[in-house]
């Protein structure tokens, strides 16, 4: 599906919830628990099953990405899925965290 | 992004923790959730354009803010030391309205068209018996909402609203804060006032990283040590007039606020006598220096604790000097020095400082037009080092012009303020026949110290050279400040260049 930052999307098999910060033009195949996520507002309540090879789960307020393609979304609820554009695993992106100045 | 959707993670990750006040007894972040989706739906039934706070801090400000994102309205704090007449007029200017407000606030401004004023403890009542806004009802709520409108200062004409969208704050935040990654004992204190925009960007940063934030609701330097002393409080954040009143009270108490860990500086130029004390006073704790805007979203550069401790510790001239410095940009913004042309300065030259990254908003309601390229020109004047160390040196509009040589008041008043017998200092140009501009100071001297207007003469001329050394001494009780710590030079020119020609 089309992505735009500020879209929230739902996982089908978990209960992954992500925001998109960052995405390139044109459709792009993200997944979670290996089955393509939904736009949140179209989303129902999560069923099927987490397919094992992409299980290992998503952590609230991660941002997970890939600078290559040009997309990055935000973790906001955590599930046992995991997050793919198609079978290529997202990795985590590490944040350089700043003394807090405010 | 949008902000409630921060503040949805804060409740999901760590609902049951204080967000605000007291460590038992708080209000939790499933609190402050529930509190901002009633303030949404209150303030959607009435029809505003704006949801506005004339107040002090309280939790009514992150209520407000996440309350008016939930509704799809920008939030508005204004400045309640105002004079009636200016409060008046910038009221005015955001009907159709609602503004919660201290009681004295509608006897103050009177009624004004399209603006309703509702008393903060009637606030509490209505928000009851309200039916909270629905969570899916922000789902179509774009990023490019403004978030917040902040009246700037205005020392220099007219207050202009700065607009901040919800992409600008959340960006900052996400790329500067780790999710939840306060430890269990934090707590912010916060004291700068809701309409600055570290107030307004210390409700974002300390939800986000899941930190309990206290209070203040006026700053006294008393009132700081007692509250920092009994709420255990390990963060704050000060502009350098607070910073200078409190060291005062706690050598005077003998108190040294054994959790504080991490003070933060920012809002103004800090004077290196008054931060050397500061890391003499309190070793255990790490001290930052944030540079930035309301325009930027808060901070763009930081000095960090680190940079703080070996410059103080440096024999190096070069490393010393860094104290002086607002550190380097964050690595999300990029800085450039320019000339009056607009065309990038090398290293070490001075210009403006312009400024690019996602939290960048620069723009005001009304003059909405586009950055070039994203550069936003700060107006302030600076130099970034070869190692990328960035000094500010005033505003532009502030650089003293003699003859054809532009004069950095930041750099004379730093010399003056090294003097031991200088409390404070402050440096303008006033006009003169000759030169177009001179240089003028106005001192306030330290307790108990004398010094004549020749001797500082000869120690700035012996600090730096003669051009810059002041034509005219004047020595004063205190100098004009706004109270979020802003130098009001544009008054003391005007008193100073005044009585010159008298």
């Amino acid at each position: 599906m089309e992505l735009k930052p500020g879209l929230r999307l739902a996982s089908t098999v978990c209960s992954t919830e992500v925001i998109v910060v960052k995405a390139p033009a044109g459709p792009v195949d993200l997944r979670c628990g290996g089955r393509p996520m939904v736009a949140k507002a179209d989303a129902a309540e999560p069923s099927g099953t987490v397919d094992p090879t992409h299980g290992d789960g998503t952590l609230i307020g991660k941002r997970y990405a890939d600078d290559e393609l040009g997309i990055e979304v935000l973790c906001t609820k955590a599930g046992d899925g995991s997050l793919s554009i198609g079978a290529e695993r997202l990795g985590v992106k590490e944040a350089k965290p700043l003394p807090s100045s405010d | 992004m949008h902000l409630t959707t921060l503040l949805e993670m804060a409740a999901e990750g760590f609902g049951e923790h204080v967000a605000y006040g007291p460590r038992t007894g708080g209000v939790t972040y499933a609190d402050l959730l529930d509190r901002a989706r009633r303030a949404g739906a209150w303030a959607a039934a009435r029809r505003v354009e704006r949801v506005g706070l004339v107040d002090v801090n309280s939790d009514v400000v992150p209520t407000l803010l996440f309350g008016a994102s939930f509704a799809g309205l920008p939030f508005v704090p204004v400045n309640y030391r105002l004079a009636d007449e200016q409060l008046t007029a910038i009221l005015g200017r955001t009907a159709p309205s609602v503004f919660v407000v201290e009681e004295e606030v509608a006897q103050r401004v009177g009624r004004i068209d399209g603006v309703e004023l509702v008393a903060r403890a009637e606030l509490l009542d209505q928000l009851h018996g309200v039916h909270p806004a629905d969570a899916s009802s922000t789902l179509d709520s774009s990023p490019d909402d403004i978030a917040i409108l902040l009246f700037t200062s205005g020392t220099t004409g007219d207050p202009k609203a700065a607009v901040l969208r919800h992409r600008h704050l959340a960006s900052y935040v996400i790329a500067t804060v780790e999710f939840m990654s306060a430890a269990e004992d934090e707590a912010a204190l916060v004291s700068v006032p809701p309409y600055h925009v570290a107030g307004a960007s210390a409700v974002v940063t300390n939800l986000y990283a899941g930190r309990r934030v206290v209070y203040l609701p006026r700053f006294t330097p008393e009132a700081w040590v007692a509250t920092a002393r009994d709420e255990a409080v390990t963060q704050a954040m000060v502009v350098p007039t607070m910073l200078a009143r409190v060291l005062d009270v706690l050598e005077r108490e003998d108190e040294r606020l054994p959790h504080l860990r991490h003070l933060s500086y920012g809002g103004g130029r800090m004077p290196i006598p008054v931060i050397e004390r500061a890391l003499e006073l309190l070793p255990h704790v790490d001290f930052v220096n944030a540079y930035g805007l309301t325009e930027t979203s808060s901070t763009i550069a930081v000095l960090g604790p680190h940079d703080h401790r070996s410059a103080v510790a440096a024999s190096d001239p070069v490393l010393r000097r860094r104290l002086g410095s607002v550190g380097r940009p964050l690595p999300t913004v990029e800085v450039e020095i320019r000339d009056a042309t607009g065309a990038p300065l090398p290293a070490a030259e001075p210009g403006e400082i312009w400024v690019r990254g996602e939290q960048v908003a620069g723009e005001y309601l009304g003059h909405e037009d586009p950055l070039a390229d994203g550069w936003f020109p700060t107006q302030d004047a600076g130099l970034l080092d070869a190692d990328g160390y960035l000094y500010l040196e005033g505003r532009i509009d502030d650089v003293i012009v003699r003859g054809a040589e532009n004069l950095s008041p930041g750099e004379i008043e730093d010399v003056l303020a090294r003097h031991p017998a200088v409390a404070d200092a402050a440096v303008v140009g006033v006009p003169d026949t000759e030169w177009g501009e001179k240089v003028v100071a106005a001192v306030v001297l330290a307790e108990g110290c004398a010094v004549t207007e020749a001797e500082l003469q000869e120690w700035v001329k012996r600090n730096l050279r003669s051009s810059k050394l002041p034509t005219r001494v004047e020595f004063r009780e205190d100098l004009p400040y706004t109270e979020t710590g802003k130098l009001l030079r544009r008054v003391l020119r005007d008193e100073l260049g005044g009585r010159a020609q008298l």
